[in-house]
């Protein structure tokens, strides 16, 4: 509920500033020394927040599907593929966390290449996995597209769960440790009974951020892949009219963030139940 | 038939570097079947890493220990002792009641066979209202208790338990000794008590062991020879004979 509220008051504040920055900047932008430091706080570049509204509510082009619609409907299809890339990556990272605390040479050989991997521009793997997976098929199911955009999400999705699972794998003291030696409990045992259940503090925090950097994967990911029906493509669609309709990017960026609210949602859905007693340790990120 | 066996143990820590420590140094002790055993000694002189030895959590440098007469490590996998640490180190995701659960879990007992020991075990350290608590709304003193129902539940043959009461208020602390007099007497279980205490370890063993640091040995042994274990024999000059002849051998003026 707090959250729900917190969420509720960022709203706000956002749109406050939004309103609030047109109100007081210059309509054509502060340029100090040449450069530009602050947007033009014009119609064209920042249209009014109600706009953006009211232009959701109209149609798309004239006699077309309401622009909400529209949205709402590229939004559940990069939903569908965000959260495929984000269940297929945190699975990744878990495993690998696992793997990593179980073995400490898989850790010192492995860690570094986890960290590496994020280093790769997005924009340069997208067509390294879809030239990769292009001739791939299961059985009669050839590979398709929005498969590409799911493993770029998964791509982002599991460095933070498998880093933050790491962690939390490795946190219980060596007291608890001991304790389950003396019970004769083996790695397997050790590992559902002790640390498990202790690296949940740490996982949820390591989901969000993966839950964040699917979606941004999947919006990224259809826009340099091409993928048709998603918000990425939308986004890009709209930005071609943005001087002759200014406010109809808006409504679809509007949707991307929309995304980004849906899947912490989610995680949240899952973590609730799971956390009511846990203390919550601060958000680990590397 | 020998509880526990040590016989010419060294344990070094970090052998070879410049941080190496002797923490114990060519120590013997035998504990007797059902004998109730105290180690007693200044910080530092290796009597938690005696009793982790004991348990099979560290492996000794030179020596061999023996826990019923097997090797440590076989004792240890036959889960042939039961422990309580100086933290409590309960799980904090588990309620008090799961947590003193855990051992009998890991030796695959039903739920309802659980549940009526683990209550059991509750209602002796005085936390049977607690049973659904999580550690974390307990005291410090509180959590020790659970620690200590939990080394209990499985009524193993040997106890270990390393200043289990350290934590207490003196009541309860009395109370407790007198309880786990009480459940060793009745189930025959040997014990090995680490405490800081001289009071305590002469009212709760048979031996106690004095230990001296730098490096971490046994220096003397004081059998306590005491009629009975109540209330009242804390306060006969027997009682008092004892502590004086402990602590005597604690400073090494016999
Ligand atoms: N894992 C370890 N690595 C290195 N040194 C250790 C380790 N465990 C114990 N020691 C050292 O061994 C010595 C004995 O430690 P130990 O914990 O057994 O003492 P203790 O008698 O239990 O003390 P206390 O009464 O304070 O609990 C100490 O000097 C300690 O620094
Ligand atoms: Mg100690």
């Amino acid at each position: 509920m707090r959250r729900v509220l917190s969420v509720l008051a960022a709203v706000v504040v956002f749109v406050a500033l939004w309103e609030g920055y047109k109100a007081v900047g210059d309509p054509d932008g502060t340029v100090l020394f040449g450069t530009r430091v602050l947007p033009r706080a014009d119609d064209l570049s920042m249209p009014h927040v109600w706009d953006m509204l009211r232009r959701l509510g109209r149609p798309e082009l004239t006699g077309g599907r309401p622009v909400w619609q529209v949205v709402l409907g590229a939004c559940l299809f990069t939903l569908g593929i965000t959260v495929a890339g984000f269940a297929a990556g945190a699975v990744v990272g878990l495993l690998l966390a696992v793997a990593m605390q179980r073995f400490r040479l898989v850790e010192r050989g492995l860690l570094p290449y986890v960290i590496l991997s994020q280093t790769v521009p997005l924009v340069a793997l997208a067509p390294l996995i879809a030239g990769w997976s292009g001739n791939l098929s299961f059985g009669p199911y050839p590979w398709q597209d929005w498969m590409t955009v799911a493993v770029i999400a998964a791509y982002l999705s599991f460095f933070p769960v498998a880093v933050g699972m790491l962690r939390g794998l490795q946190s219980p003291q060596a007291s608890g440790v001991e304790l389950m030696r003396s019970y004769a409990a083996g790695w397997w045992r050790t590992l559902i009974k002790l640390r498990l259940p202790a690296a949940l503090p740490y996982l949820f925090p390591a989901l969000r951020l993966a839950g964040a950097a699917a979606v941004v994967g999947a919006v990224v990911g259809e826009i340099s892949t091409g993928t048709r029906g998603g918000i990425g493509r939308l986004v890009i669609e709209y930005s071609r009219e943005a001087t002759s309709d200014p406010a109809k990017v808006y409504t679809a960026m509007l949707g991307a963030a929309l995304l980004g609210l849906v899947v912490a949602a989610l995680v949240s859905l899952l973590e609730l139940p799971l956390m009511r007693h846990r203390r919550r340790v601060p958000v680990v990120t590397m | 038939m020998t509880a526990v066996s040590v016989s010419g143990v060294t344990q070094v820590f970090n052998r070879g570097r410049p941080d190496e420590v002797t923490a114990l140094s060519d120590v013997d002790l035998t504990v007797a079947a059902g004998e109730f055993v105290s180690l007693i000694g200044p910080s530092g002189c290796g009597k938690s890493t005696l009793l982790r030895l004991i348990a099979d959590l560290l492996a000794p440098t030179t020596g061999t220990v023996e826990v019923s007469g097997k090797p440590a490590r076989q004792a240890r996998l036959e889960q042939a002792y039961g422990i309580a640490f100086q933290q409590a180190g309960l799980f904090e995701w588990r309620t008090v009641q799961r947590n003193v659960e855990l051992p009998l879990e890991l030796r695959g007992q039903s739920k309802a066979e659980r549940r009526e020991r683990a209550a059991e075990m509750l209602e002796l350290v005085g936390l049977a209202d607690f049973a659904g608590h999580y550690p974390a709304q307990l005291s410090g003193g509180m959590q020790q208790r659970v620690a200590i129902a939990r080394a209990l539940a499985v009524h193993p043959p040997l106890l270990l338990m390393d200043e289990p009461f350290g934590a207490l208020d003196e009541m309860t602390r009395e109370r407790l000794q007198t309880e786990l007099l009480a459940i060793c007497a009745q189930t025959g279980t040997s014990t090995v008590f680490v405490t800081h205490s001289i009071p305590e370890a002469v009212f709760l063993s048979d031996r106690v062991v004095v230990m001296s640091p730098r490096p971490g040995r046994i220096t003397g042994t004081v059998g306590i020879d005491l009629p009975a274990r109540d209330e009242a024999v804390r306060q006969s000059p027997d009682f008092f004979s004892h502590v004086t002849l402990v602590r005597k051998t604690l400073r090494g003026t016999p």
